[in-house]
């Protein structure tokens, strides 16, 4: 069980407690939208990575040499 | 002579937790310093540290920072935030990372009594013990003039057993 602690500076005293369950509640939503994000933001550099791909592709039947394409888009 | 950097109060976890709160800290000190060492059960290998302070999860938090992993670098901005630490990069280790490896964080408060702003500095390390790692520092500012009497460390998910926190205080005379 998730439990939450408080230490009290002023008396040394620690309580330990369950969370309650909107901690529960607001945790679990914290952890999927984390999952999200990190879904958004693997897709976002996958298509990325794809379109320079695509660009870098597109430069070479243009004649560019790899440098110069690297040069190009960095 | 003055002591200028006291511990008031410290915790090293026996079991789980998912926050850890400092609560009644006292108004005696001039500034005021966290440090910790954790550790949390995310199945990645990097999990978010975040603060509220006196219990506030009103929109009061913002936040600039800077971000390195050492292949990548970043600057990310939050602000109207519930909690301190919201744009995400300010991570100690989590499940995924080298077992045992434990992320250290340090929070700087100035100033924490005095009835204005409280602004904030944070510096935090996910050592992987390999090569993945990530360096944050961060400027935070909470906007509230109360005395900080109380700070919450959390992160939506479990901070491990043995993860360590420490509060200290510091008088400029």
């Amino acid at each position: 069980m998730a439990t939450a602690i408080e230490i009290n500076c002023e008396t040394g005293e620690v309580i330990e407690r369950p969370l309650t369950a909107d901690e529960i509640a607001a945790n679990e939503a914290a952890q999927a939208q984390a999952a999200a994000d990190a879904i958004a933001a693997e897709e976002e550099a996958t298509a990325k990575a794809a379109a320079k791909a695509s660009a870098q592709a597109k430069l070479a039947t243009l004649g560019l040499t790899a440098d110069e394409v690297a040069a190009l888009l960095g | 002579m003055p002591s200028t950097y006291t511990l008031i109060s410290s915790n090293v976890l026996s079991s789980s937790a998912a926050s850890v709160t400092f609560s009644s800290i006292p108004a005696t000190f001039t500034d005021l310093v966290l440090r910790i060492s954790s550790r949390s059960d995310n199945t990645i290998a990097a999990s978010t540290i975040r603060l509220r302070f006196n219990g506030s999860s009103s929109a009061s938090y913002s936040e600039t920072l800077l971000s390195g992993s050492g292949s990548a670098a970043v600057s990310a901005r939050s602000s109207s935030a519930t909690y301190m630490f919201n744009a995400g990069y300010f991570v100690d280790d989590a499940n995924g990372a080298t077992a045992n490896t434990f992320g250290t964080t340090e929070i700087y408060i100035p100033s924490y009594t005095v009835a204005q702003n409280k602004p904030l500095s944070g510096i935090t390390a996910q050592e992987d013990n390999a090569t993945a790692a990530r360096i944050t520092a961060e400027a935070g500012l909470w906007s509230n003039t109360a005395a900080i009497t109380s700070i919450e460390i959390f992160s939506n998910y479990n901070f491990l057993s043995t993860s360590s926190f420490y509060l200290y205080g510091i008088k400029n005379s």
